[in-house]
């Protein structure tokens, strides 16, 4: 109850909820380093979003909500002119400027994982203490999309010893001054991290009330789900599909699960071999997949069976496209391009990447051996997988790619663009096809500043590769979360899988 | 003495240079290290500026070389993912295996040796026959069924033990995190360990069994009988005694493979031991770790056979071992 007080006291009797809670949550991985910008991965932004703040940050129904920044507009073609908050204190006690801003993307611009998403930035000027104008190289639709990356990280803190290193022991990777909703206490590598409530929170209206939180990192699905089923914590994630009915038998613990923006494809090399070249022997191996029946059951009826590449929530996403299963259709095209007899193709999946990915895999080649297309199908764990991925070293290809900006075009550029070494476009086109269609749409896309003509371009994308079966789209892979009932976690997540862990609010009763 | 110890010294070079060249030849199939620790955007020259830096692209004989010279000072490398040099990340986490280690081989002694006794004495026991039933069954289950089936009543059916890690942990004399001297902490102790017991009590019974069962046979029991010795002393001072030494020879194997390779339990029970982090390490192509671990294990096989050697002359005099006199 002191602390109660002391912490209303401290909050400036805002509108704080008193009943702290304190809450253990465990995931299959954690953050590889207390520096934001060492790696951009999912545990790495979740990490970002509790111990530092963006300038914008998604909101659930998928448009942009200011956080350091306060508002924006765009001053001509290349500039935008960013308002920022000013009453923003950093962990270490330093106050938020413009200057810590410059700090942060410039230091961006140096990280090899965000140097790619920030590439287009091309300077960022102050204006005054709260005001920055950042210019682009060229005229950049999704500027804002990547300003959800920028967490801001205190100058004065880390000045002099900034060096952001992949490999090695750094100043930011063991210590860390951000604005967030909470400090961090202790880590312990591939154990624990321990946060604890920041006191000087700006946003006093952020109803979050965990006071504790430690994340655990534990990789075995079983070990995981026991956790959560024993109490020993709060909240897990992610659920496999087999122990979905498991959790919704108890009665204690509730299943959160949405459909993700990570979309799970075949790619079929053109390059490899002389049959895929043909759009007809694509799109009967695209009939010839029955991706809701993978979805219903390997996923167990979670997640969303794929026509396409765009999420629900894209700029290119086609509401009507869905995705086609026609087995006489698909004879019929084989016999069509000349393969009624079939051929032979060899497949590699992952099988600890993607939720059930080496099931989903056979299922796949079993439904292509209907139409006469043995698949000789091999997995591997990721970390063998995606060095034969690079190397193309089979005709199809298992890939699950999560858009970084959260638009369609980033799908395209790396999955279908042609593969230019230089850009990194095309990096992962295992097809290793060069459509002039799709290499124009993207350039265009990456330009293009009006909403309504940009939708068109993408969804023209969309509609080329479908028609084509330049690849083919299986599912959007489901977020799944389980927690205890106290454990609000739905007004936090969201379908980035990045949960707002200092907005999540846990109800009264559990932890005394 | 002295040149026993030099003996094995020498033996212990040799093992740590097989494992290194084995460990450098495999690394080639683990993956890419640099592809495991960047994001998916990063462009195919950063990786490669990346594995460069790294000399990854330099051919495997140099590489070797320059493990070989860190090796020699003893310096095997940093990890990757932990940014610490391998040796303290390995160190650090031996406590958790060390002390699960333990108990499981404490339970295996309290378990086996009586067990294995009554078994010998009174082999048409209904007890005897129970005892070497369950034993069969030990022998057969694999330790991963075991340990979830344990998990799965102690802890989520009845929840009286926690499922996973190492509970709480309290320092002694300053050197060693140790989980022995708290109740939570030997509460999160049970599970794992009574896991890994049940897999190997069984050997050990069958062990004692066979060996006491021949040692009662033998001239200079039948003698003690014939003084009138009481049973008891004649069964667990005289004859117990005389079966120690196949028991000592597996033991200390079954020591050493429980140190270095309890990678099953560690995982099930996301134990953070030795065991674990190689798994992990695997996982994420840290291969500095990978190669680390395998050194260090090849110490423990070492040290630990050298230890039988040594006790095995302490309990039969009669044992000689070359190079060493005692």
């Amino acid at each position: 109850m002191l602390r109660c007080l002391l912490i209303l006291l401290g909050m400036g009797f805002s509108a704080f909820s008193c009943l702290a809670a304190d809450i253990r949550i465990a995931v299959d991985a954690d953050p590889i380093s207390l520096d934001p910008h060492e790696q951009l991965s999912e545990a790495g932004i979740q990490y970002s979003h509790a111990v530092f703040d963006p300038l914008v940050r998604w909101r659930q129904n998928g448009t942009l909500e200011p956080r350091l920044a306060q508002s924006w507009q765009m001053l001509d073609a290349n500039t935008m002119r960013i308002q920022l908050r000013n009453d923003v204190q950093f962990h270490s006690g330093n106050r938020m400027t413009a200057d810590d801003v410059l700090f942060t993307v410039e230091r961006l611009k140096g990280s090899v994982d965000f140097k790619a998403l920030f590439n287009v930035v091309q300077n960022v000027d102050k204006i005054d203490d709260y005001t920055v104008d950042i210019h682009t190289t060229h005229t950049y639709p999704l500027l804002l999309n990547i300003l959800a990356y920028v967490f801001v990280m205190d100058k004065g803190f880390y000045e002099g010893q900034a060096e952001v290193v992949k490999f090695g022991q750094t100043f930011a990777s063991s210590n860390v001054s951000g604005s967030g909703p909470f400090l961090v206490k202790e880590r312990i590598a591939g154990q624990r991290l321990v946060l604890q409530r920041n006191p000087h929170y700006w946003d006093q209206t952020s109803p979050g009330n965990v006071q504790n939180m430690e994340w655990l990192p534990i990789r075995s699905d079983s070990t995981r789900l026991a956790a959560l089923l024993t109490g020993d914590v709060d909240a897990i994630s992610p659920v496999a599909p087999i122990d979905i009915a498991r959790v919704q038998r108890t009665p204690d613990i509730q299943l959160l699960s949405m459909t993700g923006t990570r979309i799970v494809m075949l790619q079929l090399n053109q390059s490899r071999r002389k049959e895929l070249q043909h759009p007809k022997v694509r799109q009967a191996m695209s009939l010839a997949i029955n991706q809701s029946l993978i979805v219903e059951k390997i996923l167990r009826g979670y997640g969303e069976a794929a026509g396409q590449l765009s999420a629900t929530a894209f700029a290119g996403h086609i509401s009507d496209l869905m995705p086609q299963y026609d087995i006489e259709q698909a004879k019929q095209l084989m016999a069509e391009a000349g393969y009624k007899e079939g051929f032979r193709i060899t497949m590699m999946a992952p099988n600890n990447r993607y939720m059930s990915d080496e099931k989903v895999a056979q299922a796949a080649a079993a439904m292509l051996e209907k139409i006469n297309i043995k698949v000789d199908l091999k997995t591997f764990p990721k970390a063998q997988y995606f060095q034969l991925f690079d190397q193309r070293a089979a005709d199809v290809m298992m890939l699950g790619w999560q858009s970084d900006t959260f638009d369609s075009n980033n799908i395209f550029e790396f999955t279908l663009a042609c593969r230019d070494l230089k850009t990194g476009l095309g990096t992962y086109n295992a097809g290793e096809f060069c459509d002039p269609l799709v290499e124009q749409g993207v350039r265009l896309a990456n330009r293009e500043m009006q909403p309504k003509q940009r939708e068109r371009i993408l969804q023209g994308i969309e509609h080329h590769t479908a028609k084509e079966a330049l690849v083919i789209p299986l599912y959007w892979q489901p977020i799944i979360w389980a927690t205890k009932r106290s454990v609000q976690l739905e007004g936090v997540l969201n379908f980035l899988n990045f949960p707002y862990w200092g907005d999540l609010k846990v109800s009264e009763g559990i932890h005394g | 003495m002295v040149s026993f110890i030099g003996r094995r010294l020498c033996q212990a070079l040799f093992v740590l240079l097989i494992i290194s060249v084995v460990s450098f030849i495999i690394q080639d199939n683990l993956g890419d290290p640099v592809r495991q620790m960047v994001g998916q955007s990063v462009s195919l020259q950063e990786r490669a500026a990346l594995q460069q830096e790294l000399g990854l692209n330099d051919p495997l004989l140099q590489q070797y070389g320059r493990f070989l010279m860190g090796a020699l000072q003893g310096d095997l490398g940093m990890s990757y993912y932990y940014k610490q040099p391998t040796l303290d990340v390995i160190v650090s986490r031996l406590p958790a295996t060390l002390e699960l280690s333990f108990c499981a081989l404490l339970l295996v002694i309290i378990l086996a040796t009586p067990l294995g006794v009554i078994a010998a004495i009174h082999p048409k026991s209904l007890l005897s026959r129970a005892v070497l039933f369950i034993s069969t069954l030990g022998l057969s289950i694999p330790i991963f069924i075991v340990a979830v089936f344990l998990m799965y009543f102690f802890a989520i059916e009845w929840r009286v033990l926690p499922s996973f890690g190492r509970g709480e942990t309290t320092s002694f004399l300053g050197l060693w995190q140790t989980g022995l001297f708290n109740q939570d902490g030997l509460r999160h102790l049970l599970l794992p360990s009574f896991s890994l017991a049940f897999v190997l009590t069984p050997i050990f019974i069958r062990l004692i069994r066979a060996e006491m069962q021949d040692v009662l046979q033998s001239d200079f029991i039948r003698y003690a009988w014939s003084k009138g010795i009481s049973a008891p002393r004649i069964y667990f001072l005289h004859a117990l005694k005389n079966t120690m030494l196949p028991v000592i020879t597996v033991g200390g194997i079954q020591a050493g493979t429980l140190v270095a390779y309890t990678i099953l339990t560690e995982s099930i029970f996301q134990w953070p031991g030795m065991g674990l982090l190689f798994m992990e390490a695997v996982t994420r192509v840290d291969v500095p770790l990978i190669s680390a671990y395998l050194m260090v294990v090849g110490v423990i096989f070492v040290v630990t056979n050298t230890l039988v050697d040594v006790v095995y002359s302490m309990v039969n005099p009669r044992v000689r071992i070359p190079g060493y006199s005692a």
